[in-house]
């Protein structure tokens, strides 16, 4: 495994395009594109403020910057650097920018969630949308990126807009059957539309493309609900992870509950795998106590070594005493991620937030927990093989697959504390984000990386 | 009799009274007249009869108390103590024998009635004791009863407090569901307030966006604006439409033959899988076919005619299925048959399974304990065994032990030096090889010695024979000097023979070479032979021949080497052994060179004895 050198970073805005050749990461007000094999730097662009959001368009030709303080947007072409485009919201102020699939329109949101404006490359034709609904995920468009699934509120009611993208005009506008509409998902296969309800109340509706309903799910009333949602990659499964801390798996057939996986703070079962991250300090010599003692401290220390141990079931994970008096409690699942097969779930509790859990799919049962030694900031799945990327904050990358698992140690000078990551879509090389730096880790062939993995399996 | 009824005293008259009640008593049950007596008066009637005894009989009243003796008697059914009467006025007499009889039988009654009477005190005391037990048991068991009722209301105590908890706690649940019943209305309620409140602020929040909106839209916000250098394409390359009805409905087209082939994709997904379901099936009601045929036969004849024909039906069944190939129908029919068959198969499989099951069972219950008997005894042989052999074993070592005592105390080393001894055994094995080896070699080296002492002596015998030749030769030549013209042809003559000789030195200096190439021998000679031609007419002038020969003569074995290395060089190791023929025996690498050496003076010898005649 290798490490590029870390190339500065704000605010953790760096992304791949989507064609895997460039990326493209922020410095201030400054715009760095660089070759994704040799990281030169290919084009600089300086936008008029601090960048508070980037994206790709989808073929890879130009990256949008919004700075939502100014409410302006600037629009860079790869192909032609000279080119430019600044949209300006004025007084309506923006919240939100993003592409259409196509990659010629730029829809923002204003402040209030006053309206989405449709700004369009081609043409001079702007187009309006009133009353989107400020919620979590708003807005969600299909793998194909023909259609888009708009949640809209108006006289307090939940509705949803489908549009078609190619022209915008509206295909479908219905009601839904929710208390306060929190989140709308389209499935994989873009003929399903996934819409949940507040976390006040447990339900889940399931319409097609047409706009009927297919199904609507409720697992339990009286008691925080759904906190997140997730496709499978083949539009199977639908995950739905609640504040119960529990994960039920709807299947696409008939839309009823296949099974569902609890989170246990004991894990009994010895067919389980459970690894534990383990820190070993080189200094403290035999007979010799740590002071303060290990596990009192606030983090992994930069210079102690740490690996994965192998622990005897049972096992009891580290939980927390969540706040209950307080919004937005510390309990329930609040990640849920298939790998790109489809044949595992990778979830978090939260509050056990060291742990990932590892879902076998197949099999419906628990396969692997990772026990961390401080809580888990994010995991992404290698999109190419079932491959766990795993951050904590520290200075250590940690991956998993079926073979096994390892942590690795992000090298350089002082302390890389990865905060986030993002795979490159071969899935060879990932970024590390840390709060002021972006670093890439190139990855081995896969075969060296699972002979590795197993050698590791088989010494812990 | 009146008269001595009167002449009674009363306390007697009293008596007798009680008396006479007996006897019209008795005279009711004379069956029952001893044991009557006995039972009733034994006591007081012998303290009467004793007093009445002492003032009952005086000189005076003999007869009266012999008639009363009598009428007493009589009543008591005793024969009368008087004679029979003869005639009414004569008096009558008192028998004797009589009176005796009646005494001993008197007599005989006292003595029954004395052990009736002990009889009776046993029985009485027995009964007395029994008593005191059974009133002892009876206060035990009253004791017992007063503790089990004294229980029994502490129970009763203890469940009618529990019942009242239970009261209690009923209420409490009563009063929890109530308050639950009330907190679930008031969050309802709160509910629907808060969604109320909720609508209520957010129609005004919507009127506030709706003027928000307004006031955004209407001022003429020169700042919300494009700026673009330049359009650019649609990426598809088109240009964009305008929308009309027709786009409308060739979305709504699109967006249904999206839909279809999605649920198109689902359904041949389904068939698929049905597809495979059914190949699955199929596969397992054939293996079922084919396992359950072979054993038709036989439970046929054991199992009743109903699941026989089963089998053959389902035979049949199965007949008509593969004939028809009727996998592919999908139509309610033949999924009822086939699920049919199947069941019924599996039915059958099912029992069959079951008897082999019960049939195993047994068996292998059977055989366990059989099996467990062969092994226990195999097992106790075993360990008879071994621990004989363990014993052996034991004494073994116990005598090795002694041994070795014995040695440590016979050799004055402790046994330290001995294990040390021990150690070094192996070492000394070895040692001993190599001294075999080494003595092996010796004797290699002593033969080597002989064989060339034995040459040396020949060597030393052809020399002088060389040397007596010589001066014969010297002598004759000295003589043929003399006559000149003579000498050049004898020159030439002998020249040749010299030369002829030389030639079969030359040979023999060739035999050597077959240690290297043993087939060149033929063809190496003549080629070796001019060359040695070609040599030596570099000596043509007699004097530096006989120069030559005289050096010969000195040095006669080194001469004849000085020739060979010349010519054939990888025997140089032969030519330095013969030059140091004593001293090889040293040198066991070089035997061969030495063999070789040996063998070119051995043969030389040879031909020049060849050529003494």
């Amino acid at each position: 495994m290798n490490f590029s050198e870390a190339f500065k970073l704000s605010s953790l805005l760096c992304k791949f395009s989507p064609d895997g050749k460039y990326l493209a990461s922020c410095v201030q007000y400054r715009l760095v594109v660089r070759d994704v094999n040799t990281l030169q730097i290919l084009q600089l662009y300086t936008c008029l403020d601090q960048i508070q959001h980037i994206e790709w368009s989808a073929d890879s030709l130009f990256i949008l910057c919004a700075m939502y303080k100014r409410g302006l947007v600037q629009v860079w072409s790869l192909e032609q650097p000279e080119w430019h485009c600044k949209i300006d919201e004025g007084s309506a102020g923006l919240v939100a920018s993003c592409w259409s699939p196509d990659g010629r329109h730029i829809l923002n949101t204003t402040e209030f969630h006053l309206r989405i404006t449709v700004w369009s490359l081609c043409t001079k034709s702007v187009s309006y949308i009133k009353y989107p609904k400020a919620c979590l995920q708003g807005i969600t468009f299909t793998r194909d990126g023909r259609y888009m699934a708009l949640a809209e509120r108006r006289d307090c009611k939940d509705y949803v807009s489908i549009f078609v993208c190619s022209d915008w005009q509206l295909l479908r506008h219905f009601d839904t059957d929710t208390q306060d509409l929190t989140g709308i998902e389209w499935a994989p296969n873009g003929c399903v539309l996934a819409v949940w309800d507040t976390c006040l109340e447990y339900k889940i509706l399931l319409y097609s493309l047409d706009g009927r309903l297919l199904s609507a799910y409720s697992a339990y009333e009286w008691s925080l609900g759904i906190k997140s949602v997730a496709w499978s990659p083949s539009s199977q499964f639908l995950a739905v992870g609640s504040y119960d801390g529990k994960v039920r798996i709807l299947n696409h057939v008939t839309w009823k509950m296949i099974t569902e996986f609890g989170h246990p703070a004991t894990i009994n079962n010895p067919k389980t795998v459970v690894y534990k991250e383990a820190q070993k300090s080189p200094q403290l010599g035999l007979g010799c106590l740590s002071f303060p003692p290990p596990g009192a401290g606030a983090g992994p220390l930069p210079s102690s070594e740490s690996k994965y141990e192998i622990a005897s079931v049972p096992v009891s994970l580290q939980t927390l005493k969540p706040v209950t008096d307080r919004a937005n409690p510390k309990i329930g699942i609040g990640m849920l991620a298939f790998s790109p097969d489809s044949y595992f779930l990778a979830t978090r509790n939260d509050n056990t937030p060291n742990a990932v859990w590892v879902w076998d799919i197949q099999k419906l049962r628990l396969f692997a927990v990772l026990e961390q030694l401080s809580p888990v900031r994010t995991f992404q799945w290698d999109p190419q093989q079932p491959r766990l990327a795993i951050c904590t904050g520290g200075s250590r990358l940690y991956l998993w697959s079926p073979a096994g698992c390892m942590s690795v140690q992000v090298p350089g000078e002082g302390d890389f504390a990865v905060l986030s990551l993002c795979w490159h879509l071969s899935g060879d090389s990932m970024a590390l984000l840390s709060k002021d730096h972006v670093c890439l880790c190139f990855l081995e062939t896969e075969a060296v990386v699972s002979t590795a993995c197993r050698q590791l399996g088989g010494h812990t | 009799m009146g008269d001595w009824m009167t002449v009674t005293d009363r306390g007697l008259s009293s008596e007798s009274k009680s008396i006479s009640q007996y006897t019209s008593e008795i005279k009711m049950s004379p069956s029952s007249l001893y044991s009557q007596q006995v039972l009733c008066s034994s006591i007081p009637l012998s303290k009467n009869v004793h007093s009445f005894f002492s003032a009952f009989c005086t000189e005076d009243n003999i007869e009266q108390s012999v008639s009363y003796l009598d009428q007493e008697l009589t009543t008591f059914g005793f024969p009368s103590l008087y004679e029979e009467s003869k005639g009414k006025e004569t008096k009558r007499e008192l028998n004797i024998v009589a009176v005796l009889n009646c005494m001993n039988e008197l007599l005989v009654l006292q003595r029954k009635n004395l052990l009736a009477q002990e009889n009776v005190e046993t029985q009485n005391l027995k009964l007395g004791s029994d008593m005191d037990h059974l009133q002892s048991c009876y206060s035990k068991l009253k004791e017992q009863l007063e503790t089990s009722r004294r229980e029994m209301i502490g129970l009763q105590e203890r469940d009618r407090q529990l019942q009242c908890k239970n009261r209690n706690l009923h209420q409490l649940l009563k009063n929890e569901k109530d308050e639950v019943q009330k907190l679930q209305n008031i969050i309802a309620s709160r509910a629907t307030q808060y969604n109320h409140d909720m609508k209520r602020k957010e129609r005004e929040y919507n009127k506030l966006k709706e003027r928000l909106h307004q006031l955004v839209m209407n001022k003429k916000d020169k700042k919300i604006a494009m700026d673009i250098l330049n359009y650019v394409g649609r990426a598809d390359g088109k240009r964009g439409s305008w929308r009309t009805g027709k786009t409308e409905a060739r979305n709504e087209d699109e967006m249904y033959k999206i839909l279809l082939n999605d649920y198109e994709y689902r359904q041949k997904q389904i068939l698929m899988e049905n597809a495979e379901l059914k190949k699955v099936l199929q596969q397992m009601k054939k293996e079922m076919i084919s396992l359950l045929s072979p054993q038709k036969k036989k439970p046929r004849e054991r199992v009743d005619d109903s699941t026989g024909t089963v089998i053959s039906d389902v035979e049949e069944d199965a007949g008509e299925l593969s004939r028809e190939s009727m996998w592919d129908l999908s139509c309610e029919t033949v999924r009822e048959q086939l699920t049919n068959s199947i069941r019924k198969q599996w039915r059958i499989l099912k029992s069959h399974v079951e008897k082999l099951d019960n049939q195993v069972s047994k068996v292998h219950l059977e055989g366990f304990n059989d099996e467990d008997v062969i092994s226990r005894q195999d097992h106790e042989q075993e360990t008879e065994k071994l621990e004989l052999e363990i014993q052996q074993c034991k004494e073994m070592i116990k005598t090795q032990q002694q041994l070795l005592q014995q040695l440590a105390t016979a050799c004055d080393d402790d046994t330290t030096s001995l294990l040390r001894d021990c150690y070094l055994l192996e070492e000394k094995e070895r040692l001993k090889e190599e001294w075999s080896l080494f003595k092996e070699q010796k004797k290699n080296f002593e033969r080597e010695r002989r064989s060339f002492t034995e040459a040396a002596i020949r060597l030393g015998l052809e020399r002088k024979a060389f040397e007596e030749e010589r001066a014969s030769w010297l002598k004759q030549q000295f003589l043929n000097m003399t006559t000149f013209d003579h000498q050049n042809s004898e020159n030439v003559k002998l020249f040749s023979a010299f030369s002829g000789s030389s030639d079969r030195d030359n040979l023999t200096v060739h035999s050597r070479q077959p240690q290297k190439k043993p087939h060149s021998v033929s063809n190496g000679s003549p080629v070796c032979m001019s060359k040695l031609t070609k040599s030596l007419p570099a000596s043509p002038s007699t004097s530096d021949f006989c120069q030559t020969r005289s050096c010969v003569s000195e040095h006669s074995s080194i001469n004849v080497l000085n020739i060979t290395p010349e010519e054939i060089k990888p025997n140089q190791v032969g030519g330095e052994c013969t030059n140091q023929k004593w001293c090889v025996a040293s040198r066991p690498g070089s035997q061969e060179g030495c063999y070789s050496g040996c063998s070119l003076t051995y043969t030389n010898s040879h031909v020049e004895k060849d050529d003494l005649p």
